[in-house]
């Protein structure tokens, strides 16, 4: 029973550790991918806010500045995305890659420059990196302490994010904002006679789109891993997306494809220590978990009418 | 009257000029990083330029480009087809894991019987692997963006995973898999390469690739099956209603164009690689692959070019710090080409405006005033 309690904190701990970053990039996601906007670019717009937020906090010294440059960082990329697909109309799929290879390709450069390395120094932990809230507050002696230090003396970062997700999900559905944006993404030509500036709609939510990505890249150098290097990185962008499709392109749905994915991973830690079972097999249990989830419970995702069709204004 | 052609029209009909454009806004773009970084550009694009032009030098590019043309092929395939193939990474992956397990456990087959075996292998693996997304879009209706993106994982790990087997893991401290026989190598005799002053991993990759190249414009243009799979691309609704299986064709689409990438992983290996080392991250090849089949207008001698374009930048790239450049120079370079490459529809619609002027209200009143 008491290792079980552990595991269950160390997993739980986990989760919501590696949910924090898929969630703030999977909501900025939801909001380009809703107003009709293909945004591919999730992962690039991420390495660039990482950089940026870990630089800024080093130099600086204190993380919350350093949070939110990451989250400018990834806006700014966000808006090239934006002037490209939603000012003049380009294709998607193909400026979204753009992005990708742009965002890690700029600050990477930057870094080898200013450091020297392509990593860059390390923060100092408690200082400079995000703190951790309730800390030292549980009684780590007993189980049941151990157990609620594990999951509620957490980040403070992962705090906000469930706040964020609150937000968004009350500005989708409850704002007059938000049903303009849900409309762009299915019929444009409609809401512009209707007198809503589509393209300024949409400009906004890649924008939006690009800082949430850039939090969510700051999220992963400023918390666990307290550097930069050029493999902080590697494909939570495309995960987020994928936790987007999964639910459905809705934030609650987003929420829940970052919990199911940051659990299976959470497992994998704990599996990965006790049992027999290769390594490289159980690194698998989170994408294989996704496809079963998806074929077993939740089937097709219905894309936004408009998503990746670029809106001429007709003059 | 004939309409004169204005240079606006040129640039907007001619995809080819854009690309050049782009291409050459890509370097401006990378000079201006380098020189704000307080890199010399002359030294950087110089030490690019002499790295590939030299005799061994292009040998190279050419070794380096054979896996991005095959990927560029692959992912172009898709778009003709009307699917983004965002995993062409791990059909690469398994294509070239099932070639490395078939060159390994089968070392003494000649090579006439044992190169065309790991083909065959690289390319079912790939096929296999891009057939399972398919189905699941088809059966069950998921999104194969997000399935691709499991799979491409998924691959990872089965191809670390197989690394590790005690009949596959190399027997050194190398954490890789056994060299593949060398009945499986696809090198030209060190003699030759050595006399023809080329690159000692100079291989028939090349040829392979330009076979497929013509085999993939076959098929796309000159085929029922080709005409079936871009009528679906362009317009599902369409297809279907003029009776073409709609579900059979994206299933199929998927299949060749992950056995392309599947090829590609297996090229790459026996050619240049002989083994394959235990990922610490993505390699990158299927994604590469997205890129070349962009700037290769996904028309395959388009690709081909884009692919050995591709090639010799990161051939050059890998040169770069020699002369202290950073070598992710050249994403910044491949990223602004591929930016650009996407916002030149901006002179179509530059074109659409000046020849449809905007009827606003005083054109109008002033119509009706001439009437």
């Amino acid at each position: 029973m008491t290792d079980f309690v552990n595991s269950l904190g160390i997993i739980l701990f986990a989760t919501l550790v590696y949910m924090t970053p898929l969630l703030y990039a999977g909501l900025g996601s939801c909001f380009s991918e809703v107003s009709g906007v293909v945004n591919i670019g999730i992962e690039g717009m991420m390495t660039a806010g990482a950089f940026t937020g870990t630089v800024v906090a080093y130099f600086v010294g204190n993380p919350w500045i350093g949070f939110l440059c990451g989250g400018l960082a990834g806006a700014f990329f966000g808006m090239l995305h934006a002037i490209a697909t939603v000012r003049i109309g380009a294709d998607q799929t193909i400026a979204g890659t753009a992005i990708n290879m742009l965002g890690p390709g700029i600050v990477i450069m930057i870094a080898k420059v200013m450091f020297n390395s392509t990593d860059t120094p390390s923060l100092k932990p408690g200082v400079q990196t995000i703190p951790k809230l309730f800390a030292g507050v549980f009684d780590t002696s007993t189980v049941f302490g151990r157990f609620m230090d594990n999951v509620f003396a957490t980040y403070a970062s992962t705090y906000l994010v469930f706040a964020v997700a609150l937000l968004v999900w009350f500005v989708f559905y409850k704002t007059r904002f938000g049903l303009r944006l849900r409309a762009c993404g299915e019929h444009p030509q409609a809401c512009e006679t209707l007198g809503i500036n589509v393209i300024a709609t949409r400009f906004i939510c890649v924008c939006l789109s690009g800082f949430l990505s850039g939090l969510g890249g700051a999220c992963v150098t400023m918390t666990i891993s307290t550097q930069f290097r050029p493999i902080s990185i590697v494909g939570q962008g495309f995960i987020a997306i994928a936790a987007v499709i999964f639910g459905k392109f809705r934030p609650h749905g987003t929420l829940l494809g970052c919990l199911l994915f940051g659990f299976c991973s959470g497992l994998k830690v704990v599996l990965g220590s006790n049992s027999g079972v290769d390594m490289q097999l159980i690194s698998m249990i989170p994408y294989v978990v996704t496809v079963i989830v998806l074929i077993l419970f939740v089937g097709k995702s219905r894309v936004p009418a408009a998503n990746g069709k670029p809106y001429i204004k007709a003059k | 009257m004939k309409e004169k052609k204005g240079f606006l029209d040129f640039l907007s009909d001619n995809k080819f000029i854009q690309t050049v454009i782009s291409i050459l806004l890509g370097f401006l773009v990378g000079a201006i990083f380098l020189a704000v970084l307080g890199v010399s550009v002359g030294e950087a694009y110089g030490k690019l330029i002499d790295s590939v032009t030299s005799l061994k030098g292009f040998s190279n590019v050419v070794v380096y480009a054979v896996p991005y043309i095959l990927t560029g092929l692959s992912v172009a395939f898709s778009f003709k087809t009307g699917v983004f193939n965002i995993g062409a990474e791990g059909q690469y992956v398994v294509g070239s894991m099932a070639a490395a397990v078939t060159g390994i456990l089968m070392p003494d087959l000649p090579k006439g019987v044992l190169i065309p075996l790991c083909f065959l292998a690289a390319m079912l693996a790939g096929a296999v692997w891009g057939g399972i997304v398919a189905t699941l879009k088809v059966k069950w209706g998921i999104n194969e963006v997000l399935s691709m993106i499991m799979f491409n994982w998924i691959a990872y790990y089965l191809s670390n995973f197989i690394a590790g087997l005690p009949a596959i893991h190399n027997d050194g401290s190398a954490e890789a898999t056994k060299n593949i026989s060398e009945n499986a190598s696809m090198l030209f005799p060190k003699e030759f390469s050595k006399a023809a002053g080329i690159t000692n991993t100079a291989n028939w990759g090349i040829f392979v690739a330009i076979a497929i190249m013509l085999i993939v414009w076959f098929v796309i243009e000159k085929t029922t099956l080709g005409y079936n799979l871009k009528a679906v691309g362009s317009n599902k609704f369409a297809a279907e209603y003029g009776g073409i299986n709609v579900n059979r064709s994206i299933l199929t689409a998927l299949a060749i164009s992950g056995a392309l990438a599947g090829l590609a992983g297996a090229l790459q290996l026996m050619g240049m690689g002989k083994r394959i080392s235990i990922f610490s991250s993505q390699e990158g090849f299927g994604f590469a692959g997205i890129v070349v089949a962009l700037i290769g207008c996904s028309n395959p001698f388009g690709v081909f070019i884009a692919g050995l374009f591709y090639g010799a930048l990161m051939f050059g790239g890998s040169k770069l710090n020699l002369v202290g450049a950073p070598t992710q120079l050249i994403s910044v370079i491949v990223g602004t080409v591929v930016f650009f490459i996407s916002i030149s529809v901006v002179f179509r619609h530059l074109k659409r405006l000046k020849k449809a002027p905007a009827r606003d209200a005083q054109t109008g009143r002033k119509e009706l005033a001439s009437r």
